[in-house]
């Protein structure tokens, strides 16, 4: 039988949308699936070009570099560098997560601000790499 | 939950334990080659080539990229499963996402066993 005092409960509702923001473990959850999607578009074609031209030949191994020199292909290989590392992460995180390891709300706040923060390192890691 | 019989059982599970399974080989996979990639600064082509030439090497190779194509497989038929509604675009999506995974999967060994 349903408790009155729970069913009159006054509950929040909160209609201004501009008041409900998504929550960090939310924000890592929609980038481990973008992410996710533009690896799918992007770096497996990418990557089988790149491994396809550095095995061929010596030419096509230095036509490659060379390539990689020009800096709007860096900044492609920079974002995918994020987008790999993000889900890789993220990945990890959901793993553990599956293993019961951090799933309270504390933890997990934090572990998905870590995956945030940590991503975002190894990134600027690869920017140090690359230019 | 709707009796579902006719493919047989796991609704799911199978698909879950694989993108699972997948994404640890390939994070180990991925570790492997990260030092390769720290020890070897300045990569000559010899060397890349060298390393290449190891069976071990192409085999541990194949081995990620069969598991990218698997767990690619769930995750982007789980995104078209969420956005695209209408059965017909979907299942065409699907199929022009088999056909590109099966021809990356050719594509890869062909460049792995180059003679």
């Amino acid at each position: 039988m349903a408790n009155p005092s729970i069913s009159s409960k006054k509950r929040p509702k909160h209609l201004e949308l501009w008041k409900i923001r998504l929550p960090v473990p939310g924000i890592v959850s929609i980038l481990h699936r973008v992410s996710g999607a533009v690896m799918f578009l992007v770096l497996i074609p990418v990557l089988l070009a790149a491994l396809d031209g550095s095995l061929a030949s010596q030419e096509s191994f230095e036509d490659l570099r060379f390539q990689l020199s020009g800096p709007l292909v860096k900044l492609v290989v920079l974002g995918l560098s994020w987008a790999f590392a993000h889900h890789a992460l993220a990945g990890v995180r959901y793993l553990l997560l599956d293993l019961h390891i951090g799933i309270d709300l504390a933890t997990t706040r934090l572990w998905s601000k870590a995956v945030l923060v940590v991503s975002g390192l190894l990134t600027l890691l690869v920017a140090v790499a690359l230019w | 939950m709707v009796n579902r019989v006719i493919v047989g059982a796991h609704y799911g599970l199978r698909d879950w334990l694989m993108q699972r399974v997948t994404a640890v080989v390939m994070l180990l996979v991925t570790l492997v080659f990260a030092a390769f990639f720290l020890t070897h600064a300045s990569l000559q082509f010899e060397d890349w080539q060298g390393f290449f030439s190891y069976q071990a090497v192409r085999v541990l190779s194949l081995l990620f990229f069969l598991s990218l194509f698997l767990h690619a497989w769930v995750g982007v038929r789980d995104i078209l499963m969420d956005y695209i509604q209408p059965v017909g675009v979907r299942l065409t999506l699907q199929v022009a996402v088999i056909v590109a995974l099966v021809s990356y999967a050719l594509w890869t060994v062909s460049i792995l066993w180059r003679v």
